[in-house]
């Protein structure tokens, strides 16, 4: 359950996306609480993805402000005036997010081991002994610590991501982002990402923000669902509440093909 | 191989043994053994300033392949010039232009090393597109790992983006070293003492035409596979374990 | 030392513009017979027979890799041997067309393999003849899309005649040479040279690009 804290942990304020003439995210307002688990559900083109690759800082904001942790992301305060942010800023915001990527994206020059203590070294920079410990640990911890020497193209879709959400909690962060993580993966492999994802939710003190099509995963693991749809939140709530008894025709319509696609 | 008509390397190498034997008997007959100490010097100078080259040529091509995409317009325009004019114009105008003219400017250069000079500017030139190709094929999700782990923009580089980009160039380059293999020949023409300059003086002296080039020819192909090899070896190498 | 003369690069501006027709005819002699010689490689290059295929495949790799220069001069220098007297402009485009018609060959050969199996076949139930089958069928489909990289062969021959100034041929770079060895100034004839080749390399290489986009749009 999350804490009751008085400030969110993310804060999207009329947040505002567009390509071009599209607009993909529409003044978008979303908080999440510190340590609370979101799920973002809805059909592709809805901006689900786009949000957590703006709070990643991998996308621009077009209108509206991004707040992690009290601060601004992008920008600062100067004079009581909203300023683009400068590097060093960004880099200290952005650090206090992680992301695990629907195609996993680790290093494929490195071991599963290097990949983990590649950003601890060269960013947090920590000894290498140090790095090689925390990163020994989460592998551990992923059930990977057999694996560790091993290059990606070694390992399964299921265990590379496993890898990928090591390296990303190396870095400490306190929002973990999940971009459709299993989507990649071959059925049978699901479940150990899954389970993974269960037990970092129930360990340790992570704000975590998913978009998933695991319907069942989110409803036995989030504290709140968000249901996307053009661009805005069209329905949130309790993941037995929105999931059973939907209030809106669209969510109604979305959750029915999704349960058609079983 | 269907496609490929009915080539084969068995009677690639039939022909190519036979066609050997044959050279030899002809040599044999030709006074071979004279042509060797003057072609094997030759051939050392040539490897010397093949390598030489080629090294200078690696080094502007990182420059100007990265210079080309720079955030920094005024560096943009000096790496796209540099391609340009090097591109627009055969190795020998450079060779020349450099020879004849630099004493000119009051620099007075030896011939080999404005060999040198010319050929490493003129294939680092064709490299700078090998180096930009190999870094724009990296995978766009690497940079949005290096950015989701907060590397900054040099570390990225250096650590993730370069080295996958640096695997990716080594067959291209391969070519481009056999490019400026075969154009070392004309160093030749700026007195340079190379194979080719040694093959053209025992020409004049022996009038042993076809025997010369035709063994002069191999001697280039030879060196022409040694490097084959080594840039193989250098990215099995450097993939070991990889895939 | 001043920098450049450009009351003698107007003096010599004729004499190198004459040289330029040699350039220019040198490079088209040796392209025609890059262009039709590489074709007659690569089909043997893709004959059933083990010998004729390894053959040709093994004498376009050899030209292919060895400097043209050597070639030149072995070309030159061999006919004599013999008792036959060519000039050197002769020998010289032989030797260049030779060498490129190993780099066509290999591009014929692209264009050849990405024919359609079904298109010889098609050919041999029509029960046409070999002449007919590549004459009427098969090139006109496999020329057309290789043109471009073709069309890059003969701007890189263009750029590489000043080879044949090795063999005294009164092409622009020989005559770039004997103005700067009579006049002592070598600044302005071999930088007009360069430049010349530069210039009619970047419009070449934009013309190359409008026939790609051309071609592209005919063949929809």
């Amino acid at each position: 359950m999350p804490t009751a804290d008085d400030q969110p942990m993310v804060r999207f304020r009329e947040v505002t996306k567009r390509y071009g003439d599209l607009v993909v995210l529409d003044q978008l307002d979303l908080d999440v609480a510190a340590n609370e688990k979101v799920a973002i559900i809805g059909p592709s083109g809805s901006g689900k993805t786009t949000v957590l690759r703006m709070l990643m800082t991998l996308e621009r904001i077009d209108g509206g402000v991004i707040e992690v942790d009290g601060e601004a992301l992008t920008h600062t305060s100067r004079n009581g005036e909203l300023v683009p942010a400068d590097e060093g800023h960004l880099r200290r915001v952005r650090g206090k997010i992680g992301m695990v990527f629907q195609h996993f994206n680790l290093f494929p020059h490195m071991t599963a081991l290097q990949n983990c203590m590649e950003a601890p070294v060269h960013v947090l920079g920590l000894s290498k002994d140090e790095a090689r410990t925390r990163a020994e640990e989460l592998l551990a911890m992923v059930g990977l610590a057999d694996k560790k020497d091993q290059y990606p193209a070694r390992l399964s879709g299921g265990q590379q991501q496993r890898v990928a959400i090591a390296r990303a909690l190396a870095m400490r962060p306190k929002v973990m982002l999940f971009d459709e993580v299993t989507s990649a993966l071959d059925p049978e492999l699901v479940g150990e990402v899954l389970n993974v994802i269960r037990r970092l939710g129930a360990e340790h003190n992570l704000t975590m923000l998913m978009v998933t099509h695991q319907m069942g995963f989110a409803r036995e693991f989030a504290d709140r669902v968000c249901f996307f749809y053009a661009g805005k939140i069209a329905e949130q709530g309790a993941p037995e509440q929105l999931f059973s008894d939907p209030q809106s025709e669209r969510t109604r319509q979305f959750l029915a093909a999704v349960l058609e696609a079983g | 191989m269907p496609r490929d008509g009915s080539f084969s390397y068995r009677h690639l190498w039939i022909c190519a043994l036979l066609s050997f034997i044959a050279g030899l008997v002809v040599a044999s007959f030709a006074g071979f053994r004279q042509f060797l100490p003057p072609l094997l010097e030759g051939a050392w100078v040539t490897v010397q300033i093949t390598v030489a080259a080629c090294a200078l040529a690696v080094a502007c091509g990182l420059l100007a392949g990265l210079g080309k995409m720079s955030p920094w317009a005024p560096v943009r325009w000096l790496a796209i010039t540099y391609i340009e004019v090097f591109r627009g114009t055969s190795a020998l105008v450079q060779l020349f232009w450099l020879f004849f003219v630099l004493p000119h400017f009051g620099i007075t250069l030896d011939p080999i090393p404005v060999a040198i000079l010319a050929l490493g500017l003129n294939v680092g030139a064709y490299g700078a597109e090998v180096v930009r190709g190999a870094i724009l094929a990296v995978p766009r999700g690497q940079y949005e790992a290096s950015i989701a782990l907060n590397m900054s923009p040099l570390t990225r580089m250096r650590r993730i983006i370069l080295p996958q980009a640096i695997v990716a160039m080594i067959p291209p380059w391969g070519n481009l070293f056999i490019e400026l293999l075969k154009a070392t020949a004309l160093v030749s023409l700026i007195t340079v003492g190379d194979l080719t300059f040694r093959a053209y003086q025992l020409n004049q002296a022996t009038l042993q035409t076809v025997q010369i080039f035709l063994l002069v020819l191999s001697m280039y192909l030879g060196i022409a596979l040694v490097i084959t090899y080594l840039m193989r070896g250098l990215e099995r190498r450097m993939t070991l374990g990889r895939a | 030392m001043q920098l450049f003369d450009w009351q003698f690069a107007l003096e010599i501006l004729p004499t190198l513009a004459r040289a330029a027709v040699v350039t220019i005819e040198a490079t088209f002699l040796g392209f025609a017979i890059a262009a039709v010689l590489g074709l007659v490689l690569a089909i043997l290059r893709r004959s059933q027979n083990p010998w004729i295929s390894s053959a040709a495949g093994g004498f376009v790799e050899f030209i292919r890799s060895t400097p043209v220069l050597i070639q030149i001069f072995f070309v030159f220098f061999v006919f004599p041997q013999f008792g036959i007297v060519i000039p050197a402009f002769t020998a010289g485009v032989m030797a260049l067309g030779l060498h490129y018609a190993s780099y066509c060959s290999e591009v014929y050969r692209a264009g050849l393999d990405a024919i359609p199996r079904g298109q010889w076949e098609a050919a041999r139930a029509l029960n046409l003849s070999p002449y007919r089958t590549y004459y009427g069928v098969i090139i006109p489909q496999a020329v057309p899309p290789v043109v471009p990289a073709l069309g890059n062969y003969l701007i890189g021959m263009f750029k590489e005649t000043p080879l044949l100034s090795a063999i005294a041929v009164v092409e622009l770079m020989q005559t770039a040479k004997i103005i700067g060895s009579e006049t002592f100034r070598y600044l302005e004839p071999i930088t007009m040279v360069g430049a010349f080749f530069l210039v009619m390399s970047l419009i070449s290489a934009v013309g190359v690009r409008q026939l790609e986009a051309w071609l592209h749009s005919r063949r929809g």
